[in-house]
């Protein structure tokens, strides 16, 4: 098929779960196929967005990095979507919202138990991290939501196959769920 | 002949005296509610029974019914409305329901669903808001708390206590307890209490029962809050109800 739909994905601040939870369509992915062309993706190993119909977002947004990444797949998506807890609110990474960046650091590296010669990585190539972590619609505008830790694979293939037919994508009780 | 109003056109009787709110509930017409209880006394706090009465903006819980009221409730612009509350209510406290040991029989996510809301459209605040887990059997996330006052009408209105309070006004409003410390272990409030049960969020929880029911088998991942609330207040049957809402169906059950 010459004109697939091309879809983007990736995980910013997620655990790659929602990715996972895409995967647990199962056969059907292959009905999905034939239909959409993976653009930038961990399940392609492209690293940057051409043109893309569909971007899929996991995870919020914790470092530098992440907003350069969600930055162009705004640029890139047509439609964009914040996939998951995290996307949404931050989800579990925001949890170290309430304790400061310094503390963190210093209880992962230099506090913690069994620490030894413990340094803060500081590392040039390394992303800075933001002061709090932060969903993504605070950054870009997002059109779509699928909420869920993670949305299960009946919510991913509802919406994407809401979207592929042309009818505008809803969910029905059974599939909203924000845990 | 009874009086009668009418919401989203269809009659509904009603005694003086009755609220808005409950002359819909007899008739088994489901106005979204967090902070009402069918056996406290009214606050009107948490908007989201916000009704247009003859199209005047008014609290379902609180505000009386006369007859010839045309009164409407289930329309497009007063779900969106109340969606937009809920999402208040959500980016206004730390509402992380994966973390939560209330989720899935939480009232504030029950009513989130059933408005088919989908994501939080404010900026998140994350308020910096303290845990008391100083209690041997009860505990308070104030980080879930929706200031509903429900907690602090059960304990003086049921148990005949004064174990809570809401101080501060505005951003700053925040649950406190009746002890001098400021810690829930030195109040006299006890597990089996009313108000250690009636918290319609994650804010106020019985320690070591949290994981009795498996996530997933819970109340409002089958069943939706119109149906549980209507059949909490007697007029529909369901299987199994939250706690929050236990202390209704046994009233019910030994009342009627």
């Amino acid at each position: 098929m010459a004109n697939k739909i091309r879809v983007a994905t990736t995980s910013l601040a997620g655990c790659f779960g929602c990715h996972m939870s895409f995967l647990d369509m199962d056969e059907r992915i292959l009905e999905l196929a034939e239909v959409v062309e993976f653009d930038r993706s961990p399940l392609t190993d492209i690293e940057h967005c051409t043109r893309c119909d569909i971007g899929l977002i996991e995870g919020g947004v914790c470092n530098s990095e992440n907003v350069h990444v969600l930055r162009e797949f705004r640029k890139n998506c047509k439609i964009l979507v914040a996939v998951g807890a995290c996307a949404i609110n931050g989800g579990l990474p925001a949890m170290r919202n309430f304790i400061s960046l310094e503390e963190c650091l210093s209880e992962s590296y230099l506090d913690g138990i069994g620490i030894e010669n413990g340094q803060i990585p500081n590392d040039p190539e390394l992303p800075l991290l933001l002061d709090k972590v932060r969903p993504i619609h605070e950054v870009v505008k997002i059109d779509y939501f699928l909420p869920g830790c993670p949305p299960s694979a009946d919510v991913f293939w509802k919406f994407l196959t809401d979207l592929i037919d042309g009818r505008e994508p809803s969910l029905p009780y059974e599939l909203v769920h924000y845990d | 002949m009874s009086k009668t109003i009418t919401i989203d056109g269809s009659t509904i009787p009603f005694e003086d005296g009755q609220t808005i709110m409950e002359a819909a509930t007899a008739a088994s017409v489901y106005i979204p509610h967090l902070c009402h209880h069918p056996e406290y006394t009214p606050h009107g706090s948490c908007k989201l029974c916000t009704v247009k009465v003859n199209g005047r903006i008014c609290s379902a819980c609180t505000f009386p019914a006369i007859e010839g009221q045309d009164v409407l409730n289930n329309t497009k612009e007063l779900t969106d409305d109340r969606q937009r509350i809920t999402q208040m209510l959500f980016v206004e406290g730390n509402h992380l329901c994966p973390g939560c040991e209330k989720t899935g029989s939480c009232q504030l996510q029950a009513v989130a669903y059933h408005l088919n809301m989908l994501d939080n459209h404010f900026p998140l605040f994350y308020p910096k808001r303290e845990v008391d887990a100083s209690h041997p059997d009860v505990m308070i996330d104030h980080n879930r708390c929706i200031f509903c006052t429900l907690c602090v009408r059960a304990s003086q209105e049921k148990d005949s206590k004064d174990v809570f309070a809401i101080s501060g006004r505005g951003i700053n409003k925040h649950l406190i307890v009746n002890a001098q410390s400021g810690l829930l272990k030195d109040t006299d409030l006890e597990a089996t209490d009313h108000a250690a049960h009636i918290c319609p969020t994650g804010a106020i929880l019985i320690k070591r029962t949290g994981y009795q029911v498996p996530i997933g088998e819970r109340i409002y991942d089958h069943e939706q809050i119109d149906q549980v609330s209507l059949a909490a207040s007697g007029s529909r049957p369901i299987a199994a109800l939250p706690p929050s809402l236990a202390v209704e169906t046994e009233h019910h059950q030994h009342g009627e």
